[in-house]
């Protein structure tokens, strides 16, 4: 333990802790921007400098560890003065349109701007002119926008290693972008959006599909239908200040009916459908040597990453499509037919926490005769922006319930949104189909939680089963390199591409703290946990779907319309 | 052509990469997209790190040069003698930004710090020939008198590098 004083208040501090940590935890708050919980300081940004007693210059709080008898004044004149001039030069480079910008209200740079009462332009000048990124189907990336704080670059760096962009030139040209500058469409970017999730500014957003969905809605031809992902109903809630962890699946229900929607279904029954495809397909490689470990799929941000950097070993990855595609896909087929409307007419419209998802929409082998299985993709926090153009008050809502059939779900299916719960749901389908029995306790322990890989092994019919989960697109490298080199013991792997899964996908609200995620993800084990039934297997729709449609799973009709192939792309 | 470069630097050796770039460059005037994605596989960094330290450094290219090299002097001397207005009246001339390459790839465009050659300020050099105390009413013979001549011996060696 150490003494030290900030602003005269006697302060106790760990060995290592810095100055900004310290003074957290008495409650005087620093402002920073180029601040990551968890990584390394970098120090660039210098918003976070405090003046230490003895020291000439003013000290970046965020990277220095504080020390006995420490005298730090965080809000001297010289230091507001200095902190009022940075907020100044960011803000005189930046285009103020904050009225008509996307992230008006929520910006780090405006908070600031607030917080130090810029109210004057005192260094007019010269502004960066920059064209915005509009090439990719999922993200745009305005440089004009950006301050250059590096936390996207870091996200893509040492969170997720795809290493898609980086800072490029120097001093007033410098920006962050793609090698050669060529647009995030043609460059290796898997569109994860958790660079978004870090942005302080509007520099990385995603594409709008709020234009193409209202005016499907206002067609008279279109029929139009909406999935909602199971990580949605984890976090809208944060969105209209509910309390963390506020589970609102009954009020999204309710709104999205309001929208003019005609039918409001739930990913969760393709999530179960899923499992059903998964597992088969599992258990067949497992009995017919066929290419093991198998990949999930879910996950288009994992697909797209393994397409472009290890497409030698795109035979592991489950066939199986995403949910919210076998959604859409059954929808156009099976419910068209049901419905005698022609698929053409229809128009799905997935809510989903992901902004990788409005590229895989557009993948043309997801779709049924020409037919893309999804019509668009609205993220969680597009989604909120509808409510409020519709006039939608969420927050007084009443609950509404999922139509059917492509409604009911299991509490397996639920579990889809967080890391591991893949594997949970397949494995308790895998279990009954190999044995016959019923697995009794549902809940893996050792597939939940935040950490980056998650282990462990079962033995079904004497067979050993060895499992892996990787959280985080970033720790997938090793073991992909494993199985190039022959050394893999695995069976079953999970991948996703978000830390902590699709509740803390690059569709979310915005936030920076890891506690959210935990209490995110217990949204999605509670649900399941109220559940009468907790196994895919015990879904009656679907039971219904194979005897009625696809037969059985795996079954020719099914590998056309629930199945797909996946292609090498460059790097 | 790179490749033998890349192969005598040791493999997934981060700290390789600066004297990797000048060595490249120095065989082809310049750094092709193609060899900054091998030497990202060879370093085994990223290519946009590759690329990001690239573009960060003025003494690395990424664009060919073109057969006649002029640099506009923007020293203080040459300041104070208004070079600025040589250099635009360069710009406008071959319809380019310093920096930049004509598109018939007759001319590369640059600034430097200073040539050292005061005395006769304001200086433009077109290759090693030096122009001193000359107006933006000289530009259009200077560059006339480059129009149609070849390469220059040092240039043709570099462009056969490539």
């Amino acid at each position: 333990m150490i003494e030290l004083t900030i602003n005269n208040i006697k302060v106790k501090a760990e060995d290592g802790m810095t100055i900004l940590e310290a003074a957290k935890s008495v409650g005087i708050s620093i402002p920073t921007l180029c601040h990551m919980k968890d990584l390394v300081p970098s120090g660039a940004c210098r918003i976070c400098s405090v003046e230490v007693e003895g020291y000439r210059n003013l000290i970046p709080s965020c990277a220095y560890p504080v020390s006995g008898g420490m005298v730090v004044d965080t809000n001297s004149p010289r230091v507001r003065r200095a902190r009022k001039t940075i907020v100044e030069l960011l803000v005189e480079n930046h285009p103020q349109d904050c009225l008509i910008c996307v992230r008006n209200k929520n910006c780090e740079l405006q908070d600031l701007s607030e917080r130090y009462g810029i109210r004057e332009h005192r260094f007019a000048g010269e502004s960066k002119a920059h064209a915005v990124d509009i090439s990719s189907a999922s993200l745009e990336r305005d440089p004009a926008k950006c301050i250059l704080c590096g936390r996207c670059v870091r996200a893509c760096h040492e969170v997720q290693k795809v290493c898609a962009i980086d800072f490029t030139n120097r001093g007033f040209k410098s920006t962050v972008t793609t090698p050669f500058n060529i647009g995030l469409n043609a460059s290796d970017c898997i569109l994860c959006g958790q660079c978004i999730l870090v942005c302080p500014t509007a520099a990385l957003r995603e594409k709008s599909s709020l234009k193409t969905v209202s005016t499907a809605l206002l067609s008279k031809e279109k029929y139009t239908i909406v999935q909602v992902a199971p990580a949605v109903r984890a976090t809208l809630g944060e969105e209209y200040h509910l309390p963390l962890g506020t589970d609102v699946t009954g009020k999204l229900v309710a709104g999205l009916r309001r929208l003019g929607f005609k039918k409001v279904f739930d990913t969760n029954f393709a999530a179960d459908l899923t499992i059903w495809e998964e597992a088969t397909e599992l258990i067949n490689r497992i009995q017919t040597d066929k290419p093991l470990p198998m990949f999930t799929s879910c996950c288009p941000g994992w697909v797209k990453y393994i397409e472009h950097n290890y497409p030698d070993m795109l035979k592991h990855v489950s066939t199986c499509k995403s949910p919210h595609e076998m959604e859409g896909a059954v929808a156009k087929t099976y419910y068209a037919k049901k419905l005698g409307i022609s698929p053409k007419d229809i128009f799905v419209v997935s809510i989903m926490p992901c902004t990788v998802k409005k590229f895989e929409s557009t993948r043309p082998e997801l779709s049924e005769e020409s037919h893309p299985d999804v019509d668009a993709v609205l993220t969680t926090r597009e989604l909120v922006r509808f409510f409020n153009i519709a006039g939608v008050d969420f927050a007084d809502l009443g609950d509404d319930q999922f139509d059917n059939p492509l409604g009911e779900s299991t509490g397996a299916a639920a579990i889809f949104g967080a890391s591991g719960g893949v594997m949970e749901a397949a494995l308790r389908m895998a279990y009954f189909k190999l044995t016959g029995n019923h697995l009794e306790n549902v809940e893996l322990e050792q597939v939940r939680g935040l950490e980056g890989l998650k282990e462990a092994s079962f033995y079904i019919n004497g067979k050993e089963i060895n499992i892996a989960v990787v959280n985080g697109i970033g720790n997938v490298g090793p073991v992909l390199d494993d199985l190039r080199a022959g050394k893999s013991k695995y069976h079953f792997i999970e991948v996703m591409a978000c830390p902590g899964g699709c509740v803390n996908g690059g569709g979310q609200p915005i936030h920076q703290k890891t506690e959210k995620v935990m209490k995110r993800m217990k949204v999605l084990y509670d649900i399941d946990k109220k559940m009468s039934n907790r196994r895919s297997y015990e879904n009656e729709s679907i039971k219904t779907l194979y005897k009625e449609y696809f037969k059985e799973p795996g079954s020719h009709i099914s590998h056309e319309i629930l199945h797909t192939h996946y292609h090498p792309r460059g790097k | 052509m790179h490749k033998e470069i890349l192969e005598s630097y040791p493999k997934n050796d981060k700290s390789t990469l600066i004297p990797l770039l000048q060595d490249i460059q120095s065989v082809y005037g310049y750094l092709p997209q193609e060899a900054i994605n091998d030497i990202a596989m060879h370093t085994g960094l990223s290519r946009s790190r590759v690329y990001g330290v690239a573009t960060f450094y003025n003494q690395f290219r990424l664009t060919p040069l073109g057969e006649n090299i002029i640099r506009v002097c923007r020293g203080t001397a040459c300041h104070v003698k208004n070079s600025a207005n040589l250099l635009y009246s360069l710009e406008n001339t071959l319809k380019i930004k310093a920096g930049d390459t004509t598109r018939d790839k007759k001319f590369t465009l640059e600034t430097v710090a200073c040539i050292g050659a005061c005395s006769i300020a304001p200086v433009i050099t077109v290759n090693d020939d030096y122009y001193g105390r000359i107006t933006t009413k000289d530009i259009p013979n200077i560059i006339k008198k480059y129009q149609g001549k070849p390469k220059t011996e040092k240039q043709t060696k570099e462009t056969v590098g490539a």
